[in-house]
């Protein structure tokens, strides 16, 4: 590598040398072009070849792009995508202890609810609110009640018709990790985001 | 100072017998237990119950013995031998009773009746013999201090494996109870309470374990009305909470107080039966609702929360008051306001920021105290709220303890622990501090106490 930029520096020199050292020579006359008639017909073939070939995969270009339309505009695509926005509903969101104040790591998760809930205007969902179960059985009623409302009254500020959500508390009646830890209680105090209509296609943001 | 005094009392007028304090099983008491009443053990009254006549009233001996052990106001002395005793007793009956005077004697063995010296000298104070007349069973109490029967009754017991047998016995329990001692039992009752999202009820003692809530919804919190024949309790169903009042007896269930979109929980009785309070949860937050349960009408609004929850409502035993549950100064603590939702303040006195969160009240039949649990270092106890002196004394310091319900004698709670290990229901008798489990089933819950079962829902299935 040293020795390759030492070889190079080196020519370059010598370049400087020689055009310090006198003009460009005269460049040799170009060579007068004959008429080959079958030349001239094999480069028109050829280029006829060409054109052809750069119709025929426009038209495929186009044929492809026309079938991914259809395919994009299929009922296969469309649950496709139906599925991924039902992802971003059901998306879960997550409390601390005996809180029912929003946390600020859910806001992005909530925000894009507003977005599947404002491109889709027939969707109705219900958020039911969980919590650990660590408090009284009773009480976490209560308690999950109030953080199904905090995640509706955020939908609701933003724009989205209450109306169109429900909200419900299973307290600690259903947790999702059977832990006694709080890895586990972490992961059932929690927000969850249910279609209960209109839910069968739906759009993307 | 007054209860202090009459143990004193009690404990002069009976000196003799406190070496009963040996009879006194202390296995089952459960040492972390601090109670607010000094123990005194040895000062209950002695209790015999002889073999029954014939030997196929033992099983209605069995289950006596043991309701009238559970009560807790007996020292239930347990004779090995027992028959030989009785030969001994109508042996030395014909010889003059020492020390019980006024003893009724007509002579002959027949009539001999139980021997009042001998009882005295085994500690016992009451004598409780159980005998066959026609289809009839008829139960003597004795009182062996004044030498004299104290009370005879009789029952038409169902045949022992006939439903109704176990719980026509406890209420010949309840009866001897009341003979000896003039004091309400406990013994014809069942606990409610939740396993698996479903309901069942229970005897007292632990058998004829039933199922309530037939659905495959997830049930809770089910109340018992006075009659103690219906049970009230919440399902799940589509997201809402759903109240029902459902008949032990004949399995028929009608919903109250509904609207098909609330989230209505905790229900309760008025202790006339006519009107359900429970907790209804909107988005405006919780608050306590009360409702006609015959003509599932008149729905009334007692609390206002707005920016917090008011749940768990519980009847005074006389109807004019609630005791609740209210987040209003922030944690939970016990409210109590007028049956109309008005004069709502503080009932159970709290450290604001060091006393943690209370929750589950419930109303003593006596009126006189308020049941409640609160989280001590980030574990529940359960407390006892006295009314007239709006002082707390804490009843359970092992374990998580939780939800306690009142048995109809004010002095028997049951409530969840899972100082076993896992999460069950147990029985702790506040004056004495015994307690035992009363089912050995994990994961049992939010129990409710009956009331005395009436006749006709004791024979009934």
């Amino acid at each position: 590598m040293k020795r390759l930029s030492l070889l190079a520096l080196a020519i370059v020199a010598g370049a400087v040398t020689a055009a310090a050292c006198g003009g460009p020579k005269p460049p040799p006359a170009a060579p007068t072009p004959q008429a080959n008639p079958d030349s001239e017909a094999q480069a028109q073939r050829a280029r006829q070849d060409s054109i052809d070939a750069a119709n025929r995969a426009a038209a495929e270009a186009e044929a492809q792009r026309v079938r991914r339309q259809r395919e994009a505009d299929s009922l296969a695509a469309l649950s496709r995508n139906t599925e991924e926005v039902r992802g971003m509903i059901a998306a879960m969101i997550h409390f601390d202890f005996d809180k029912s104040v929003l946390r600020g790591d859910d806001i992005g998760t909530l925000d894009q609810k507003v977005a599947v809930l404002q491109a889709n205007p027939d969707l109705r969902i219900r958020i039911s609110g969980h919590c650990d179960e660590r408090g009284s059985d009773e009480y976490n009623l209560a308690l999950g009640n109030r953080r199904a409302t905090a995640a509706k009254q955020y939908l609701v500020s933003h724009g989205i018709d209450g109306g169109r959500i429900e909200t419900s508390s299973y307290g600690e009646e259903r947790p999702l990790a059977q832990g006694h830890d709080e890895g586990a209680w972490a992961q059932n105090r929690r927000d969850e985001f249910e279609i209960i209509g209109g839910g069968d296609v739906l759009r993307r943001p | 100072m007054r209860r202090l005094l009459l143990g004193l009392g009690l404990l002069v007028s009976v000196g003799p017998t406190v070496r009963r304090a040996d009879a006194q099983d202390t296995s089952a008491i459960d040492r972390g237990v601090r109670i607010g009443i000094v123990y005194r053990p040895g000062v209950r009254p002695g209790l015999v119950v002889l073999p029954g006549r014939p030997a196929a009233l033992d099983s209605v001996r069995a289950i006596l013995s043991r309701d009238l052990d559970y009560s807790d106001r007996f020292e239930v002395i347990t004779l090995p031998t027992g028959d030989s005793l009785r030969v001994g007793a109508v042996a030395l009956g014909t010889t003059p009773a020492r020390g019980a005077p006024g003893r009724p004697r007509s002579g002959g063995a027949q009539a001999a009746g139980p021997n009042y010296p001998l009882y005295l000298a085994l500690g016992a104070d009451f004598v409780v013999d159980l005998r066959a007349a026609g289809d009839t069973t008829v139960v003597d109490v004795h009182d062996v201090a004044a030498g004299a029967l104290r009370r005879t009754f009789q029952a038409r017991l169902p045949a022992p494996n006939a439903a109704g047998f176990r719980m026509a016995v406890h209420r010949l329990a309840d009866q001897v109870l009341q003979a000896a001692l003039a004091a309400p039992g406990m013994a014809a009752t069942r606990v409610g309470f939740v396993k698996d999202g479903k309901v069942y009820v229970i005897d007292q003692d632990g058998a004829d374990l039933r199922l309530v809530s037939s659905t495959d919804r997830q049930a809770m919190s089910p109340a018992w009305a006075p009659d103690a024949r219906r049970l009230a309790y919440m399902e799940f169903w589509q997201g809402h909470g759903q109240l029902f009042v459902q008949d032990i007896g004949s399995g028929e269930r009608t919903a109250a107080a509904t609207t098909g979109r609330a989230l209505d929980f905790t229900p309760a009785f008025s202790p006339d039966g006519k009107t359900l309070a429970f907790s209804r949860a909107t988005e405006e937050g919780t608050d306590v609702y009360t409702v006609n349960i015959k003509d599932n009408c008149c729905l009334q609004r007692l609390t206002v929360g707005r920016f917090s929850d008011n749940l768990s409502p519980t009847f005074s035993p006389d109807g004019q008051r609630i005791a609740f549950v209210s987040t209003r100064s922030g944690l939970p603590q016990i409210y109590v306001m007028a049956a109309d939702g008005t004069d709502q303040q503080l009932f159970a006195p709290f450290d604001y920021g060091v006393t943690g969160a209370s929750n589950a009240p419930e109303w003593s039949p006596d009126g006189q105290s308020v049941a409640f649990h609160r989280d001590v270092a980030g574990t529940l106890q359960v407390f006892v709220l006295d009314v007239r002196t709006r002082t707390v004394r804490q009843l359970t310091s092992v374990g998580r303890n939780e939800d306690p319900t009142w048995a109809p004698d004010s002095r028997h709670l049951a409530f969840v622990s899972d100082r076993s290990g896992y999460r069950q229901l147990w029985i702790i008798d506040l004056d004495t501090g015994r307690i035992r489990p009363l089912l050995q089933q994990s994961g049992s819950r939010l129990p409710a106490w009956s009331p005395r079962l009436p006749e006709t829902a004791a024979t009934n299935p």
